[in-house]
Order: C-alpha cells, then structure tokens, then sequence
C-alpha cells in the first residue's frame, strides 16, 4: 500500500511540476525579444495590409496566461494548436518526429553508457594508471570538440552525425562514473575486501557499484536530460528531421504552440527519468 | 522450377537493361516547404516548388531577362495600364488530366486578389483600392482589369502558377513540368515528371528530360558541400566562396561562377525620430557628410577579396550590374578614400582626439552595428568594416543577433544605430522595392511610417517612385527610376557594400545548365536539364 | 605518478604564463588584419598562419587563451557552488526541502533558457564592451549550468544522510553543521570536483555557441570557443593543422589541469 501511496505523491508532484515548467516556458517564449515577429516583415513585396496582419497573427498570443489555460484546454480535447511557422498541426509535427528523436536518444545514450561502463570496468579491473589517464585524456578531448564538429567528421567518415550525441553524454557519464568508483574503491570495507583476496570484479560488482547505486540512477536520470538537450543542437546542425530541429526552428521562430508541446514533453521526459530514478533507488534500499 | 524460368529471365533483364534506372536530379532545400499552394508561397524552398510545379502565362527567361510566353501564347496591355488581356494556349491540360483554359486563370485570380491572403505575389498586383475584374471572352482568351495601373503588368504572371478551378486534386494539379509525389516532412519532397506537360523540345520529344527531381531537406551547408563533392547531389544554388575556391580546387569541372548576381549586401544608420538613440548620434547618422565618410572608409576591394575571395563587386547602388535594364551604368564607383572620410568629417565639426574621433560636443564617435548571427560572410565584413572605421578614429560594436531580435529592433522598436543585412531573391523590376523607398512606408528601413518626407531628397525619390508606377513606358520609368539610384548615391541612406557573384555547384553529369544571375540560378531551364551520355554509359 | 603530476603543473605554468604575458609583448596584435595574407598557413610573420580576415592566429589563441582561462573556471566555481546549495545542502536535509529541490532542479535541466539568454541580451547596451559582454556570458553560463551536478550532489547528499557513520556520528551528539561541515562535505569533493573539470571546456564551447544570441565574446576580442567554432567550417573548407591549435591547447590545459590537482591516484 506504501508503495501505491508513495508512486501516487510522486505522480501528483510529477503532473504539477510539468505544469509549472510548461508555464514558465511559455512565459520565457512569449517575453523573449523577438516573439510576434517574422520574417516576412522584412519583405518589400508585402503591402501595409500584409505587414499588419501577419503582425496581428500572434495578438491571441501576447496574454500569457490566458492563452496558457486555452492551450492546457485543448490539450485535454487531443489537440496542441497550430504551428504558425510550419503552418501544420503541432500534434502531427510530433507525431512524425518524436519516433526519430527517441530512436537517435536511445541508441546514443546506449553506446555512450556501454563504453563509460567499459572504460570504468577495464580502468578498475587492470589498475593501469596510463589507461585512466588515456581515458581522462579521451574524455577531456570529446568534451572540448564542438558538436558541430564531431557531427561533420562523423560524416567524413561516413557515419551518421547524430552519433555526436554519444559525444556529448559519454565524457560527463565517464567522468562521473570513474570518480564515483574510484572514491568508494578507497573506502576502508573495499579495502579490506580486497586485502582478503576477494577479486576485483566480484568487488567492482558486488560491493562497489551497489554502494554507489543511487548516484548511477541519478546520473542516468540526468543524463537523459543531457542527450534530449544535446539532441536540439546536434538535430539541427546534422539536418535530422527530429524533435530536437522542431525545437530549434520553432526557437528561432518563436513559435509558441510548438514550443509550449515540446518544453511540456522534454519536462515529462526529465522529470519521469528523475523520479524513476528516484523510486528504484529507494526501492533497492536494503533495510538497515 | 521450368515454369519460372522465363518470368525469372525476364526480371533480371529488365534489372540489366541499361536506361531503366530513373534520370532523377538532387539537390537540397534548406528547411521544408512551408506550403504547396502556389497563392500563398513566401519563402525561398515553396517558391522552389512553385518554379519546378507551376505552370504560368509567361515566363521571365532567367538568361536573357525577357518575356517568353508560356501558356500564353500572346497578350496586349491596353494603353492606361489597366487592362491585360491574354490569348492562351490550346489543348493543355493539369498533371491529373484535366482541361486547361480561361476558367482557370481567372480562379486563381480571384484566389490570388482575395485581400485576406497576404501573399507577395497578390500584393504585387495591387496598385490601387478596389477589385479586379476577369472576362472570359472565349474558352481561351481573357482579359483581367486591374482598378489601377500597374507597371511592369506583363512581368509579374512570372510568379503566377495558375490553379485549377474544377480538379479534385486542387492546388496539387499543376500545369508545370513536374508534379508533388511525395513528401516526406524533414526529409524529402519527390518530384516526378508530368505525364501531360505541354512542352516539347525542336526533335519534337516531350519535356521535361528528366523523370523526376528529389529535393532532400538540409539546413546544414557544410554537409551539402560534402554530399555535393561525394556526387551524392548535382546541384548547388548560392554557394559560399570559400566552398567555392575549395572545390575549384579540387575539382574546377564542378563548380561555375556565373558573375554578378543580383543580390547585394548593405548597411544602413537608423534616422528614425522614434529611435531610442542618443540624439547627438542621430545628428551624426542624419549627416549626409557622416554617411558619406563612413562609405569613403570602408575598403569595398578588400571585402570582396579576402570575405569572397575575388567573387564579388564593389556595390555602386541599389541595383545590381547584373540586372541589365535597370542597373545604372552612370552611377560612379564607389571609392575608398580616409583622407576625404576625414575632410567630410571635419566640415561637421568632428576632430581626432589621440586618435579617437569626438563631434562637436566632444563626445567620442562610438557605435554598434547588427547584423544576423550564422552567416559567416557578413560576420567578417562586419569584422572587416570595424577595422576600417577604427583607422579614421571611430569606435564600432559588433553585435550579432537571432533573426527575429534583429527584427523586433529594426522594423518595431527602432533601438539600434546601425545594421548590415542583404538583400536576396531580389525581383528585376523595381516596383516590386517601391516599399522600400516610399518615406511613408514600413519598409524604408532608415527611417519609415513618415507621416511626410523628413527630407526633400526623400520627397524627391517618393515623387520618382510614383512616376515609374503609373508610366506605361519603360523609358520613361527608366529616366525615373535611374535618378532615384543617383539621389542614393549620393545621400547613402543605404551604404551598399557588394554584389556578391553567382557561385554555383553544377555535376559533371548533368547537361543543358547554364548558370545565371537571376534565381534559380541554376534549374531555371529545368525542362532542358538531363544527364549526359556518359553518365548512362557508366550506369551500364 | 609524480614525474606526471609535475609535467602537468610545468605545462599548466607554460600556458598561463604565456597567454597572460604574451599579450603584453609587441608584435602580437589579435586585432591588425593583415588583408595581404589571410587565410595562410605558417610563415615566418605568422606562425600559425592567419584567420579568414588576415589576423595573426597566434595570437588570437593566446588573447582567447587568457579570456577563456580566466573566465570558464570562475563561471564553473559559480556552477558549483550552486550545485551544492540546491542539490547538496536539501539532499542532506531531506523531507519536504529535497522534494522541492528535486522539482527546481528538474525544471533547470528541462526549461528553455535559451530565451532567458536572449532577454539577457536585449537588457544589454548595445554598445557594451567586448570584455564585459564576455563577463556577463560566462556569469550566465554559470547561473544556469548547475542542473546536471546539484542532481548528483542531491543523490550522493542524500545517501550519505542515510549512512551508518552519519547515523553514528548523530548518536553520538555531533551536531547538523559539524556533521555536514566534517563529515559530510569531504565525500561530496569529488563529485564537485568532477563538475568543475567537466564544466570549463563545456563552458569555453558554450560561449561560442551564445555568439549566435548576440552573447559571447564579441568582436574582435578572442576566444577559444569562438577558435573552435571556426573548426567546423575549417574540416569542410580547409583542412590545415593550425585550424586545430585552439583545439589542442584546450586539451592540453583542461588534461594537465585534472593531472596536476587531482589528490588521489589509481592505485
């Protein structure tokens, strides 16, 4: 029963917390320099009438919180508004996006987290202290390449860009993961294990990586959080016709009712990533 | 397993056979196609489906600047200007077969004209309140009474794909040499050839030559530049120089410089009262003397040979050299003189103060020009333009900005002090810019919504500019229109900088391409396009 | 481990005396552009050749050098000190507080604060001075770049909280301050420590994607980031190894610096 009780509080939480981002969003939209503007203003071939319509086009826009409400109140009725820039429904730019996004999120995320669990393993198991640097070192230069860059030598190489994801996530995870296991390898217990002959694999496995379970969860919570921010600049840079372009190209634009739908879904995202984190956490707890 | 045999034979001769393989052309679209309803087309990549989709009345030949017909086989502009009537071509019919005639024209008319469209194609037409009126005279002939003289009538049914007023399809039945297949949002849109184009070539073969076009979406031009060199597309329109010089290279077959284009880089010192500037540095932008030191400064040679690599001009005005009617030959070149910058200066009372310039009021010559961020030439003229009016004492901030901050500042809330933008896709015809010189108008970027001329040269330039809208002749709108380009000459509300070249990336493999400098630089004769023998030998 | 510890801290020492002092001495102007040679490789007026507009890039990366050393770490201390605040001090506090700390943090990760950035821009003067615009960058970097480790803090906070030697440390009446301040603080050093070493290249790279913002360092200062960006048109345009010298010298610092003050080794 604790358990409903406690999945239910934190659902509760969870609904008002992306509420309360999706509002602020808007809010962050809709006061940025620049919103109701478009590029058509700019355009000599448009008449006087023109110019004030397409400046009237984002009136319902200019009070916030109404239209905030008006929008959670077609949301509940299935729809998400109109884009002004893509001139289509919000609901469909997402629905033929959003299979993309979490496709090149998921497999990034992958690969990113096989390899910094790898390095870690291999780095802890030899005790080589050139491999850790090495690794440092690959992890430092990967956090100092520009995705732009990576995105453009992967397709040198013929890969695909989106891999600069991997990038992105895997020197932050790596750096994470290899300091957590290396503080809690100098714990007295592990110590003490290791001194008692007890392999360096069963201790990696068996005491170290549980003893930092909670921080691993939270990273991978996190780290969600990165490649879904990660993938907005990698999308539009490489031309992947994902969510992460639609939010960019919708940023420039100042597109509300796009921007409103995906702050809404990258919030339930990283909130749900969070508390799921959070929960099996405290679920694994042993009793004290 | 015998019965098999020959249906399996067959197969595989029909993937061997040479010549099977679809003739389809690549290149790319920079973003999606914000629609395919050729009415409402604003931006640059619907305008590319327009051009390859859409039929018109008369085509503007993108070579030689002149009007061919189309599906008008003749047409006469009554003498006041109002009134155009067409003869139109017999036995055309849409891309889903149906019947192509007088109906059709004056629908897309009325769709066109209808004041809540706001589309720059309709506005073209307006000249005056009140509505058009179209007459079917015969099935195929009609005439369409505008309520004004509009100048240049003929041209503007270049940008008028006509829509059919009866097909089930709408505006996807098209009269051009392809048609919409697919579209795949992101991704791609597939063009295929239209099986009832009315078009073929002097052998008597039916247009277009080739059996589709694919346009891929990709924002990013460092990856079309890779794709392109790996042939994995033809076409490049607008190309960078430094693509350009590192293609050619690399591989000099591929890459064309077609001159001039007609697009032209500027910038422009914000004169409005509602600027919310300092008013000793509006004093400064309104000096004619100041804006004329400033252009003196700047080093035009160097920023067409180090941010263009030698591909560009030095801009002498508002129009292109490249645009051959209208550009002024008599217009001087524009020299770079800091000697004479300083004199001009020194008229309005700004002296060099330990080698900063103060005005009169002894405050130091300091000021910020904006410009777009990600476009990497105007980043370094900017860059270029800073360091030159550093010479002559001048303290310039560079700052670049989103496309739509730098809107919000320069069209509604006039807090800047001097921008640099370009002008692109820009029309022939200079009544299609009258918004731009117009004094009351939004467009007139220095200084617009004039309730009267602040100046009498702006006076001056509205009068012209309203003598070559109502002039039925092209001499006599020529006359006007030459001195409008002399009085901004010599005012600078605009300080035009250059008229960058057409630099484009053709493959190897295609033939029938001429680059020009009119857009679409490139697949302007897209029905005269096709790949070259050798490339179907090598398909073998 | 100490030969390496102490060929880190001389090629530390290297770059900072020679990016703080460099610019001191004649001859190497970031801001002349030499119209005559741009866009060239190593010569004997210019050892790493000259960007687009002709300026000597030796220069510009010991200008960048100084800006971005100087700025990053103390807009990564700023990240951190407030990772720790929002995530540590509520994770350790747990109840009501950590919940609340969990939601901010949750929307700092997922919130757009690119338009925050802009307003930021707009507040600006337009003619505020190069050195200033990057000041007020990299405040702002570190105002927002707090999420990912305060999340981390917060788990690590709160599992420390729950520990044994904690729960043994309040029997025995130490009190909440001496716990966290003694105790507790140590075991969240390397967690920080961590962040901050992370956060500098990530920082000096984000800079130079706020130039599109109107943010970042604006012309003609220098900056590594705004260097490293021109890497991206370089791998298409040129393929010259000095277009990686900012590269390079930014892997090179940010490596010697985790070598030089990083206490604890492999063992």
């Amino acid at each position: 029963m604790s358990l409903w009780r406690t999945l239910a509080k934190r659902l509760i939480m969870a609904v008002i917390v992306i509420l309360v981002g999706g509002f602020l969003s808007a809010v962050l939209v809709r006061y940025a320099p620049g919103f109701g503007t478009d590029e058509r203003q700019l355009d000599a071939r448009l008449s006087a009438e023109s110019h004030q319509a397409i400046r009237d086009e984002s009136s319902a826009e200019r009070g916030i919180a109404s239209y905030y409400v008006e929008w959670l109140r077609k949301m509940s009725r299935g729809g998400l508004g109109d884009s002004r820039s893509m001139q289509k429904p919000v609901a469909q730019l997402l629905m033929e996006r959003s299979g993309i996004t979490l496709r090149i999120v998921a497999e990034s995320l992958a690969i990113a987290w096989m390899v910094a669990l790898f390095l870690v393993a291999a780095t802890w198991s030899t005790h080589s202290a050139p491999l850790e640097k090495t690794c440092t070192t690959a992890s430092g230069l990967l956090l100092c390449l520009p995705a732009g860059a990576v995105a453009l030598l992967l397709i040198l190489l013929n890969a695909p860009g989106y891999l600069a994801l991997v990038a992105v996530v895997f020197p932050k995870v790596h750096r994470y993961l290899s300091d957590l296991v290396g503080a809690t390898g100098r714990m007295s217990h592990i110590l003490a294990a290791r001194a008692k002959g007890i392999s360096e694999h069963r201790l990696l496995l068996w005491h170290v990586i549980p003893a930092i379970r909670r921080e691993i969860l939270a990273l991978g919570g996190v780290s969600i959080a990165l490649a879904l921010n990660a993938a907005i600049p990698v999308e539009a840079l490489c031309g992947i016709p994902g969510v992460g372009q639609l939010a960019w190209q919708s940023a420039l634009a100042r597109d509300l009712p796009v921007l409103i739908s995906v702050s809404l879904l990258v919030i339930a995202f990283t909130v749900l990533a969070n508390s799921g984190a959070d929960l099996l956490a405290d679920e694994r707890r042993q009793p004290a | 397993m015998r019965r098999l045999m020959l249906p399996l034979c067959l197969l595989l001769l029909a993937l061997a056979t040479p010549g099977m393989c679809l003739d389809e052309l690549r290149f790319y679209l920079h973003s999606d196609p914000k629609t395919f309803n050729p009415a409402l087309v604003a931006d640059p990549d619907s305008e590319t489906i327009r051009y390859l989709t859409g039929g018109v009345l008369v085509r503007l030949n993108r070579q030689t600047q002149q009007l061919e017909p189309e599906l008008a086989t003749a047409w006469k502009v009554s003498k006041d200007g109002k009134t155009i009537t067409f003869q139109l071509r017999q036995g055309v019919r849409f891309s889903d077969g149906t019947p192509f005639g007088a109906q059709d024209v004056q629908f897309t008319m009325t769709v066109l004209m209808d004041p809540m469209l706001h589309s720059p194609t309709g506005d073209a037409f307006r000249s005056g309140q009140g509505k058009i009126s179209a007459a079917i005279l015969t099935p195929d002939r009609i005439s369409l009474t505008f309520p004004a003289p509009v100048a240049g009538l003929e041209k503007l049914f270049d940008q008028v794909a006509i829509m059919s007023a009866g097909s089930p399809k709408k505006e996807m039945a098209v009269l051009g040499p392809f048609y919409v297949a697919e579209y795949k949002p992101g991704a791609y849109v597939a063009l295929h050839r239209n099986p009832n184009y009315w078009k073929h070539d002097d052998a008597g073969r039916a247009l277009p030559y080739l059996d589709a076009v694919k346009l891929e979406i990709q924002s990013n031009r460092d990856i079309e530049m890779l794709k392109f060199s790996r042939n994995e597309i033809h076409l490049i329109n607008a190309m960078d120089a430094d693509y350009f010089d590192r293609l050619a290279r690399s591989a000099p077959d591929k890459v064309r410089d077609a001159g001039p284009s007609l697009d032209s880089e500027m910038m422009w010192f914000n004169q409005a009262s509602e600027a919310s500037i300092a008013s000793y540095k509006l004093e400064w932008f309104r000096s004619r003397n100041f804006r004329q030191a400033v252009s003196l400064s700047i080093n035009r040679d160097d920023l067409c040979k180090v941010v263009y690599g030698g591909h560009a001009i030095p801009a002498r005005g508002p129009v292109s050299p490249a645009n051959k009617y209208w550009f002024n030959t008599q217009l001087p070149q524009a020299r770079f003189d800091q000697e004479d910058a300083l004199r001009l200066l020194q008229e309005d009372g700004f002296r060099l103060v330990d080698g900063r310039l103060v005005d009169r009021g002894g405050h130091p010559v300091q000021f910020s020009i904006i410009t777009n961020a990600g476009n990497r030439s105007r980043e370094r003229m900017v860059s270029m333009i800073q360091a030159d009016l550093r010479a002559i004492g001048m303290q310039v901030n560079v700052v670049t900005l989103d496309f739509p901050s730098l809107i919000q500042r320069i069209s509604e809330a006039f807090n800047y002090e001097a921008a640099m933008l370009g002008l692109t896709n820009v029309e022939l015809d200079p009544n299609e810019q009258m918004n731009v010189w117009l004094s009351s108008s939004d467009q007139h970027q220095w200084n617009p919504r004039q309730s009267s001329p602040a100046t009498s040269w702006e006076a001056e330039i509205d009068r012209l500019m309203r003598v070559q809208a109502s002039a039925m002749d092209d001499k006599t709108r020529k006359r006007a229109f030459d001195r409008v380009q002399e009085i901004v000459a010599d005012e600078l509300p605009f300080i035009y900088l250059v008229n960058q070249n057409a630099l484009v990336g053709v493959s190897p493999a295609l033939q029938g391409v001429v680059p020009v400098a009119a857009r679409p630089q490139t697949y302007w004769d897209i029905e005269h396009i096709r790949f070259s023998v050798e490339r179907a030998n090598n398909a073998n | 481990m100490k030969i390496a510890r102490m060929v880190a801290i001389v090629v530390v020492s290297l770059i900072t005396l020679i990016s703080m002092g460099g610019s001191l001495l004649p001859g190497f102007d970031y801001i002349r552009q030499d119209r005559k040679h741009f866009s060239e490789g190593p010569s004997y007026e210019h050892w790493l050749g000259t960007d687009a507009v002709g300026r000597d890039r030796l220069a510009r990366l010991i200008h960048g050098t100084r800006v971005s050393l100087l700025l990053a770490p103390a807009a990564a201390w700023i990240s951190v000190v407030l990772a720790f605040v929002v995530g540590a001090a509520p994770g350790f506090a747990g109840g009501v507080t950590e919940r609340m700390a969990k939601a901010i943090i949750d929307l700092a990760l997922s919130l757009p604060w690119f338009f925050l950035l802009l307003m930021v821009r707009a507040m600006l003067p337009l003619n505020t001075s190069p050195a200033v615009s990057a000041a007020i960058t990299f405040s702002v970097l570190g105002l927002l770049g707090w999420g990912v480790p305060a999340r981390i803090l917060l788990a690590r906070a709160r599992r420390l909280r729950q520990s044994e030697f904690v729960a043994l440390a309040r029997a025995g009446g130490v009190s909440h301050r001496r716990l966290f301040g003694v105790h507790v603080l140590p075991n969240l050093l390397p967690v920080m420590t961590a962040q901050f070493w992370i956060a500098v290249p990530v920082f000096i790279l984000a800079e130079a994607n706020l130039s599109l913002l109107g943010l970042g360092v604006a012309e003609p200062l220098p900056s590594l980031g705004g260097l490293l960006r021109d890497l991206e048109s370089g791998l298409s345009v040129r393929s010259d190894l000095c277009n990686f010298a900012a590269l390079f010298v930014l892997v090179v610092m940010v490596s010697s610096l985790q070598v030089a003050f990083m206490k604890h080794e492999v063992s």
